[in-house]
This record gives structure tokens, sequence and C-alpha cells, in this order.
């Protein structure tokens, strides 16, 4: 057993044979003292002996230490700016090394954290540990827990997604209803007015500088408490006394382990953070939730009508935080305990209870479970965006999103076309309408299968074509049900023609194999069309005609010929002065011509496909 | 004074004594604390030392031939005259199309004969100015001098090698240059 060394003069003499390396040691140890502090770390007396009820401090250490370290490897790559966090965030995911690893390894150990201080909380107020005199302890742990929660809130929106934008925004515009200073408060706290570039600089100031280092002190300052009244230890004592090392350390390890054992199972499962589609300040996202630990006072504030938000934002939560300050000035009787005891239990169960409300409610909403599957969708269509050969432009990533057909698409088709028309029966974002359609399903326009459908007897006047305008017992509808049905087999033939030719006149990306392989057929049409099958009675073909009633097929279903359609189907080109209740979405100025065009593109199935996606095509 | 703990007694600082313990369960004890506290701060570390390494996995983009100027515009007295290089960046997740990624000294030899030199010092990698009193290239930064051919003119000159030349192409009046950056501070050429 080695001496401790203590003073240089004293120590000289009574010093071991040298073994190799350990005069450096000693040089070393005279100078910083680092034998005595280790010694004073490790040899901690632990009363009754190492309990697994006693690694709850240990491990939110430990995971702490995880996220700083994480946190410094991902501040490396991060940069806040409202044109570059989530594309960072992206290039962390997705292009360097293990970054998806090292991301979901500080996205789950922060929601571990959240689990451990709870259990942490528990156990102090379980055994007692708040009482006097470790007053100051507790109610710096109270402070390290406020502390951890602002980490997470800050941390939820550095992505700059669309969860994490708007389920901030709404955290922070609580923070304005804050008596007095609250509308100051939430300017200071976002950096002005709005959310920017600010908002992240000041975001990630706070949640890689300002708490983290706080945090540490704190820590510190908890610990070093914590040592000088020593351990509260569970009565009765069940085994003799040992030591903090390696007895309590080897289990605390083997939790610390346990821990990040199922951190990286859900890592793995879920191949690390999710990271949703970038913010759009454009485009609510209306299944915005904070992270779940939050979900409890996210459903909370749901119980408060307009007008008294404040009670619930404010009011209750601070008087909870002060019964949790008041805990060790009354907790010291045993009533007082029992109280005590009863409350945090109250207050996590209630706080379980309303997170499944929350969880519940969701599930049972359609537009939200729609949202959230959008969110999905969109998530991995800016992957492909962002790795195709454009690449995220100087803009940010959201600026592929926005002139993305398939993306803006469906959004377009729900707000301004699924008043009237469907979309394989729905909306087009998925959401299923109670109200029965008034004009034609859009699905598959301008391919074979559609026009058909719309020269087939059996389907002209169903809800899918015609059913539900007024051209239901129109000239088409009559022709198609009376004509076509009775057609002889070689106008049958003839017909088929016709549907390729102008399907074909469309030139469909999906149909491009098809078009080619039939240019007979094809052109057989065109000439069946003007001289045999009647369609020229109504219709121009690639060809004047003063006294045609019906749209103008040349070109029908071309990129040029639907946003023309969109534009103005009032044209003479079109339906003229019969339109149908459509608006002319660009003379009457409801659209803009960048939209018109990502509609007719979405409708046609245009949009950029990764390679392996459309080669399979 | 303290003491540590014995192998087969443990004591702490307090005083209190633990049981006697057999020295090869202590040592397995602490043997396994290591080993399991290790093994719980491995994933994250290494995970993060993989993303802090991870720019050694990038390599420069090599040699690209890019149209940099028309005949006409260099002046045919065989004066250098600079231009930037421009062509498509990709900046970690960024892809700039058409941005500026270099620059060169053009110098006519001869009617349709062009040489291009990049304009980064051999030295410390600062951008080279043309002398035109002196007709010649110096650099700044710690006063490298180079001839216009872009050899060292100056022996006490810190670059260690000459300027680097980049072979260049004409097609039909316009000068096309294989642009490339090298190391700085090496005495031979080696691409960035």
């Amino acid at each position: 057993m080695s001496q401790h060394p203590g003073p240089a003069h004293e120590n000289d003499t009574a010093k071991p044979p040298p073994v190799e390396g350990s005069r450096y040691f000693d040089w070393l140890d005279r100078r910083i003292g680092f034998r005595q502090m280790s010694r004073e770390a490790l040899f901690e007396n632990i009363p009754g002996g190492a309990r697994w009820r006693y690694i709850w401090g240990s491990t939110l250490t430990f995971t702490f230490l995880v996220q700083i370290i994480t946190g410094c490897a991902l501040w490396m790559a991060y940069s806040p700016s409202s044109q570059t966090a989530w594309e960072s965030v992206f290039y962390i995911q997705n292009h360097m090394a293990g970054g998806w690893v090292l991301r979901g390894i500080h996205h789950y150990v922060a929601q571990a954290m959240n689990i451990l201080l709870v259990l942490h909380l528990m156990q102090v107020v379980i055994d007692g540990a708040y009482k006097a005199p470790r007053e100051m302890n507790f109610w710096m742990g109270l402070v390290l827990l406020t502390l951890v929660l602002a980490l997470s809130l800050t941390g939820y929106l550095l992505p700059w997604d669309q969860k994490g934008y708007w389920a901030t925004k709404v955290a922070t515009n609580i923070a304005a209803i804050t008596p007095i200073v609250g509308p100051g408060l939430q300017k200071v706290i976002i950096g002005g007015a709005d959310y920017g570039h600010h908002t992240l600089t000041r975001f990630f100031a706070l949640h890689a500088g300002v708490i983290p280092f706080t945090c540490v002190a704190l820590i510190a300052w908890h610990v070093a408490l914590f040592r000088r009244h020593g351990i509260t230890a569970k009565k009765p004592l069940r085994k003799r006394d040992a030591t903090f090392w390696p007895d309590q350390l080897l289990m605390d390890a083997v939790a610390c382990l346990a821990i990040m054992g199922a951190v990286m199972v859900l890592v793995l499962m879920n191949h690390g953070a999710e990271l949703g589609p970038p913010a759009d300040p454009s485009d609510n996202f209306s299944a915005a939730r904070p992270e779940w630990y939050f979900l409890f006072l996210f459903q909370f504030l749901k119980y408060f009508p307009g007008g008294t938000e404040v009670f619930g934002a404010i009011v209750i939560p601070g008087v909870i935080m002060l019964v949790l300050f008041l805990m060790p000035l009354f907790g010291n009787s045993r009533r007082g305990h029992r109280f005590n005891v009863g409350f945090l239990c109250f207050l996590i169960a209630g706080a379980a209870v309303l997170t499944w409300l929350a969880i519940r409610e969701d599930r049972n909403r359609p537009e939200i479970v729609v949202a959230k599957q959008q969110a999905v969708e969109t998530a991995d269509r800016i992957k492909d965006l962002a790795n195709s050969p454009q690449g995220i432009p100087p803009t940010g990533a959201i600026t592929l999103l926005r002139t993305d057909p398939f993306t803006q698409g469906p959004k377009l088709f729900a707000k301004y076309c699924a008043s009237c028309h469907r979309f394989d029966g729905h909306d087009g974002t998925g959401l299923k309408l109670k109200d029965a359609p008034t004009a034609s399903d859009l699905k598959g326009f301008g391919s074979r299968e559609w026009v058909g459908g719309l020269l087939d007897p059996d389907q002209v006047s169903g809800a899918h074509y015609f059913g539900g305008t007024k051209f239901k017992n129109g000239k088409m509808v009559k022709f198609v049900t009376k004509k076509v049905r009775a057609f002889t087999p070689e106008q049958k033939a003839q017909l088929t023609n016709v549907l390729m030719a102008i399907s074909a006149e469309a030139g469909l990306k999906s149909q491009k194999q098809l078009d080619a392989a039939s240019t007979t057929q094809i052109e057989a049409g065109k000439v069946a069309f003007k001289d045999q099958i009647g369609c020229a009675e109504c219709h121009q073909f690639h060809s004047k005609d003063a006294d045609a009633s019906g749209p103008d097929l040349t070109g029908w279903g071309s990129r040029e010929w639907l946003t023309g359609m969109i534009s103005n189907p009032k044209s003479a080109r079109y339906y003229g002065d019969d339109n149908d209740r459509m608006p002319a979405f660009a003379e009457e100025k409801i659209l803009d011509a960048q939209s018109i065009a990502l509609l007719a593109d979405w409708l046609r199935g245009e949009w950029y496909q990764p390679a392996e996606v459309a080669g399979n095509q | 004074m303290s003491h540590e703990p014995e192998p087969s007694h443990a004591h702490t600082h307090c005083g209190c004594a633990t049981t006697d313990r057999p020295g090869r369960r202590e040592f397995f004890k602490k043997t396994l604390t290591i080993v399991v506290g290790m093994a719980a701060i491995l994933a994250p570390i290494g995970v993060a030392i993989s993303v802090l390494l991870d720019p050694l996995r990038r390599s420069g983009k090599g040699e690209r031939l890019v149209r940099v100027a028309s005949l006409n515009a260099v002046p045919i007295d065989g004066t250098p005259r600079k231009f930037a290089v421009v062509a498509d960046r990709t900046d970690a997740w960024n892809k700039y199309p058409n941005t500026p990624i270099g620059a060169v000294y053009l110098r006519r030899t001869g009617d349709d004969k062009v040489e291009a030199l990049n304009v980064v010092c051999p030295h410390a990698g600062g951008f080279v100015d043309y002398n035109a009193a002196n007709k010649c290239f110096l650099c700044p930064l710690h006063n490298s001098e180079f001839s216009l051919d872009g050899t060292i003119l100056d022996p006490k000159s810190p670059a260690p090698r000459a300027m680097d030349s980049l072979k260049v192409e004409i097609r039909d009046g316009e000068i096309w240059v294989a642009f490339q950056n090298f190391r700085a501070g090496t005495r031979d050429k080696i691409p960035a």
C-alpha cells in the first residue's frame, strides 16, 4: 500500500522503491494533487453497501458526458442559419461517416436523460434525500432538471425541420403570454419579431454553450455537495459498508452500458434520429408536436379556453415548480414527506395520463395521421431531391420542395381542385372526403386507361368522369352510351386506336415506351378520329373546324394543353361558354403560373425520380 | 493522510472498513468495472471520432477542363492577364452552378499559343500579383518573385517551386484550361 503523497518535503522519504514511470506521476501529483483528488472521488463510503437504487445520479452524469461528446462532434458539422441548418443536418445524417449514428445517439440519449431525471427525482424524494441538510442540493437538482428540459427544447429546433420549427414556434408563442415581460421575452428568445437566422444562432448558443456550461458548473457543485453530505442510505442497511470504487461504480457502469445498449437498439432500428422535411414558414405542419416528454404540457393547454392560457402555461406549472421547491421545507415531518411522495406520484401519473390522451387524440384524427404520413413521404422525397445531380441550391433545400411537382401537386390539388375533383378517390393528399365528387377523378389523366374509361359506355356517366357534372346528359355521354355501345367489332378496334392516339397526345413519361411501340395504331387512330367513328363532329384534332363544340383535342393532356386548361377553361380552345364551374385559375389570378405548372406536371406524373426508381419503371 | 485500499483489505477514507475481500475477486471487480464503463462510452466516442475524421475521406476535384476566356481577350504582346475560372462547385451539401472556383494567369506565347499559370503561390497559398513595372509575378505575402513563365526569379524567394503551370487547349478561338489546385509548401507539384 503506497502512502498518499502529501507535501513534497515530507513525502520524499516515505516513498516505496521507484516503479518505472511512477516518478513522473509523483512529479505531477506534487503539483496538482491528482492522487488525493481521485481518492476522494473514488473511495466514497456507501453505508449498507452498493445498491441499484443509487445508480441514477451516475447514469445522468454519464448521459450528460455522452451528450457533450456527441454534441461537440455534431457542432463541428452543424451550421446554424435558416438556409443551412437543415442542410447541414441532412449532410451529417446522409453523407458523413457514422453521422446518422452520431445524431441518433445524441437524440435518444437526450430522451433517456429525461426519463433518468424523473427516476432520479423519484429516488431522491422517496428516499428522503431532499431533507435537511440537503435542501440546497435538491434545489440545485431542480434547476438542473429545468436546464435539461431547456436543452431538449432548444435542441428540438436546431435541425430546422417542419416538426421542430412549428412545435418550437408554439412554445415560444406561449412564452409571449407571460404577463408584462412576455412579448419582449419572446423577441429576445427568438432574436427578433419572427423566426430566422438569429433564432437559430440564439438557440444554438443556448443549446451548445450557455446551458451546458451552466450545467457543468452546477453538476460539479451538485456532486460536491452530495459528497459533503454523503449518500442518503436506504434503511435498513442490508450489507456492510462498501466503497464507491469499485462496488457502486460497477453497478453504475452496468446501468450505463444498459442505457447505451437500449439507445443503440433504438438508433439501429430507426436508422438514427428522424429528420423531417425542411421548415417552411409558408406551410403549416398540422401534425407538429413537441417531443413526447413535453406532450403532457401540450395536452394540458387544450383545456384552457381563449384568454386563460396563461393559467395552463405559466401559473399552474409555476405553482407546481414552487411546490417542488418547497418540498424540503415541509418534508422533515412524516406527514410532509408523505405529501411530497404523493404529490410527485400524482404529477407523474397526471403527466402520463395527459401524454396518453395526446397520443390517443392524434391517432383518432385522420388529418393528423395524413399529415404525419405526408411528412414521412416528403422527408423521403427531399432526400432524393437533395441527392439528385442538381443538389441543394444556395437558397436551401426548401427551394427544391417548393419547385417539386411530386410534393406541391397533392397540396395544390387538395386546396384548389378537390372541392369538385378527386384523385384516386381522395383529395390528392390521401384524405378521403365526405362529400361526393362533382367532377372527374384525375388519377392517370392522359393515360390510355383514363381515356379508355371515358370511352366506356358503363363508366362515362359515372362519378369518375361526367357523373357529377352538367355534362352528365351531354353530347359526349350520349355518344358513348348510345353509339359506342352499338359499335361493330371493327369500330371498336378503331376506337381502341383512337384512344391510343388521343392518349399519345399527352406524351406522358410513363407511357413513352407504349406510345413508341404503337406508332401504326396511333396513326390509324388519328385517321379514325377524323373520318370513321364520329369524334370530329364535335372536336378539333390537328385541323381547324369552326363548328367544333367540344374541347380541341390537339395536344390533349400535354403540359401545354393542361396548363392552358387550368389557366382558362372558358377559352374557346376548351369548354368556352359551356364551362361547368371550373375557375379560370390564371385569368382570375387564383394561382400563379408556377403553381399551375406544378399542378399540371403532377397530374401528368412528371417529376424527378432517382435513377434506380426511374429505371424500374 | 488517507490510504489506498490494500488488495485484500478494502478501506475507505473515512475509516469504515468493509469485509475482507479476496484479492482476485477485487481485481476482477475492478477490471470488470473498467471494461463495462469503457464499453458504455465506446460507441459515442467511436462515432464522434468517425465524424471528426470524415474530411479525410474527401479528396480534391482533380483536373477539370474549363473554358476560361476567348483567345482575343489575352493581350497579343505577351502580358499576362488574370481570369477567373468559373465552373460548378460543390461545398459540402450545396451545389453552386457556374461559380468562380479559382483564377489563372493566361499569357500568349504565340498567335495561337497560350500558357496558363495557377495564381496560387506554391509557398503558402496566397494569390500572386502581376508586377507590370518589373514584368514579373510577386507574391504580396512573403515576397516570392516569379518570372513570366512561372519559374522562381529571385533565389531568396521562400517559394519551394515554380508557379503551377496548367495544360491549355485552344478550341475554335476559346481557351480551355485543365484547372487544378496543388498542395502549397512542397517542392513537388502534388494535386491538392
